[in-house]
């Protein structure tokens, strides 16, 4: 089992810049998810680090050995491919202790080992099968067989549930928490969803254009987001954006919309110009005192809680209120946020002003 | 009344069942009419109207594999009984055997240059087509352009150059010669239809067996090519066939250690013009072995053409 560590890691394929500058440290046990939308760097990442794609330039550490430029058969890692990879000519068996072949482990050993792991997995009774006619969920067993068989240092993982039908991915995924928690393995976990990401990740990276964008738990992550892409990537629906045009001081913990004034935690750096006051949707309150104002334009139903459209002199904004609460589309209401909860961004470059509330996320972030 | 869009009616399954059948007919008939030729005897071989009912003979295939000279009496009388069945034969019509005939050798020639060349094909074919399918060659499209263009005239519009090549080389009438000629002929078939069986790999698995611990070679000669078999299988019978077939090339450069059987076969000559039950006899045997490599083959084959047209 090892710490990983990517240190200013970038891909060049010809001119197109993959990955560029990617630093961060998964720590030994850690399952840790890297999370962005496609082409945005993080399959390429874990490549790198499995050794399929050999970075242009940077450092990969994995258990303090700089392994960067060498081939993934002297890695001791084990990859999860999204399309499972069983090799198609081999039975289950034969795709479970094939690693354990080319390390010329004994065959009583290798057949001792291979059972022990269907055991883990619950595969013990198709071991003999041909991998063609096996269902999803059985695949991605056996190839999760074929990682842990061998004990590596570290799991790889490229969107593994990518493949699955929807009702069955949630139980996998739970399994494979479950798997994760039993071997105490570090993972790393490539995944486009963000509500996988949150619900199995200890932490997680958000990469978008190649670029690293925040680092961290997944609560901390969603509470207080290090730019504007991340707060708009997580969170379904994500994060409103209320554009104004205004001064914020050091010190300050108001801004002015229009001429209502909005209270926002005491924030440190001080910007001007066009900026964005970032609230996500359950810490908006329809409270008709409230002297903010939008007009309800459409309402979702979702059992429990209900989204509520508006418009207001900022954009478009949803909020999150009870499904009890009686809502009418067309009218207008007076809207109030939880201040504690609000990031304001920079619109150029779209980074996240440090306020008193999220400067200890994005100190390390 | 309704109509299925997919399911042919009977009598459309008729009509194909019967095309069908014709078509093999009018194939196999010329295929039929050699192999019952060989089995005829001289005058029954060019009686006409021709004969579709007659009594077979060896007499064909024992003309094929030995030189006979016509005897007189008195060497008959000399030689004393024949010793044994073909002997038998040969004195029916008149002659003795004087020796075997170079068949054998032109046949061993055959085998030894069709499948030499094909074997070599294979090798250079699924090396260069897996290059072409995993690297980044430069000018990548413009070599394979490049590899297809020499199949874009016929082979034998080169057969001076080819010939004044070989000769300085002392590749005329060497079996070397005529596997690096068929060789060159067949490998840019060999490396495009490969390289397509390639691409259809999915190229996780060789990921796969590299992070299993096995290097690049293992992983290709143990995870790719099991899977490119199909394909392997099916480039390997198209370039035999040519190799085995080819005639002009074979006339032109092979003539005595190295000739192989299309251009000996119509030599055959008789005692009194053309022996056509030995040339039959001749082709019927010289069908055999791709016949025998296409059955072996042919699982592969119907997969291979119907390649990618099945879900993996």
């Amino acid at each position: 089992m090892a710490q990983i560590r990517i240190e200013n890691v970038r891909k060049d394929f010809g001119a197109f810049t993959a990955v560029q500058s990617s630093s961060f440290t998964i720590e030994d046990g850690e399952f840790f998810m890297l999370l962005g939308p496609s082409g945005c760097g993080k399959t390429t990442t874990l490549r790198m680090m499995a050794g399929l794609e050999l970075p242009t330039s940077g450092q990969i550490y994995i258990d303090g050995e700089e392994v960067g430029q060498k081939p993934a058969s002297q890695r001791d890692i084990a990859f999860v491919f999204q399309m499972f990879a069983l090799y198609p000519h081999m039975n289950v068996r034969g795709n479970i202790s094939y690693p354990l072949k080319s390390q010329g482990m004994p065959t009583r050993q290798i057949r001792a080992k291979v059972a022990e792991v269907a055991d883990i997995l619950g595969i013990a009774d198709i071991l003999d099968r041909p991998v063609g006619g096996l269902s999803g969920g059985d695949r991605q067993r056996v190839a999760l067989g074929r990682a842990i068989v061998r004990d590596p240092k570290a799991f790889f993982m490229d969107e593994p549930l990518g493949a699955l039908d929807a009702e069955f991915r949630e139980h996998m995924a739970e399994e494979l928490r479950a798997l994760h928690d039993r071997m105490g393995a570090t993972t790393v976990y490539v995944t486009h969803d963000q509500l996988e990401a949150m619900q199995m990740g200890d932490k997680i990276v958000v990469m978008n254009h190649g670029v690293v964008e925040q680092f961290g738990v997944p609560q901390d992550i969603y509470d207080w987001p290090a730019t504007r892409f991340v707060a708009a990537f997580i969170g379904s629906p994500p994060m409103n954006f209320l554009n104004f045009n205004g001064t914020v001081d050091a010190g300050q913990d108001k801004v002015r919309l229009g001429d209502v004034a909005v209270g926002v935690p005491h924030s440190i750096d001080g910007a001007k110009g066009d900026l964005t006051l970032g609230v996500r949707p359950e810490h908006v309150t329809l409270d008709d005192a409230a002297p903010y104002r939008g007009r309800v334009v459409a309402t979702e139903y979702l059992g429990t809680t209900q989204i509520v459209t508006l418009d207001t002199p900022n954009g478009t904004l949803k909020a999150r209120v009870a499904s009890s609460d009686k809502v009418a589309v067309g009218t207008a209401t007076g809207l109030h946020f939880d201040a504690r909860t609000i990031t304001l961004f920079e619109n150029a470059g779209g980074r996240a002003l440090r306020s008193r509330a999220n400067e200890g996320v994005l100190a390390h972030g | 009344m309704s109509f299925s869009v997919t399911e042919p009616t009977n009598r459309i399954k008729w009509v194909a069942g019967i095309l069908v059948v014709g078509y093999a007919l009018v194939t196999i008939a010329p295929l039929l009419w050699i192999v019952a030729t060989g089995f005829k005897s001289g005058p029954d071989s060019i009686a006409y109207p021709p004969k579709v009912l007659f009594e077979p003979t060896l007499e064909g295939y024992v003309n094929l594999f030995t030189d006979r000279t016509r005897a007189t009496q008195d060497m008959l009388d000399a030689a004393g009984a024949p010793r044994n069945w073909y002997e038998q034969i040969a004195r029916d019509q008149g002659t003795v055997i004087t020796g075997a005939s170079r068949y054998g050798e032109r046949f061993l020639n055959s085998v030894i240059i069709g499948f030499g060349s094909t074997a070599l094909c294979m090798i250079l074919g699924t090396a260069a087509a897996y290059a072409f399918s995993r690297f980044r060659v430069p000018l990548k499209d413009d070599l394979l352009f490049f590899i297809l263009s020499t199949r874009m005239m016929p082979p034998i519009a080169v057969a001076i150059p080819i010939f004044l090549m070989f000769r300085n080389l002392g590749l005329n009438d060497t079996h070397l010669g005529m596997i690096l000629l068929y060789t060159a002929v067949n490998l840019s078939l060999s490396v495009w239809l490969l390289k397509g069986f390639i691409d259809e790999i999915p190229v996780e698995y060789e990921e796969a067996a590299l992070i299993d611990g096995y290097t690049r070679f293992q992983a290709f000669y143990k995870v790719v090519l099991p899977q490119a078999a199909t394909g392997i299988a099916s480039t390997a019978i198209f370039c035999l066939i040519f190799a085995w077939n080819e005639y002009a090339f074979a006339v032109l450069l092979t003539s005595g250690t190295a000739q192989t059987a299309p251009p000996f076969i119509p030599t055959i000559i008789g005692t009194s013009g053309k022996d056509w039950p030995a040339v039959a006899a001749g082709a019927t045997i010289f069908l055999v072995p791709v016949m025998v490599f296409t059955i072996l083959l042919r699982k592969h084959l119907l997969r291979g053409i119907t390649f990618g047209a099945v879900r993996k």
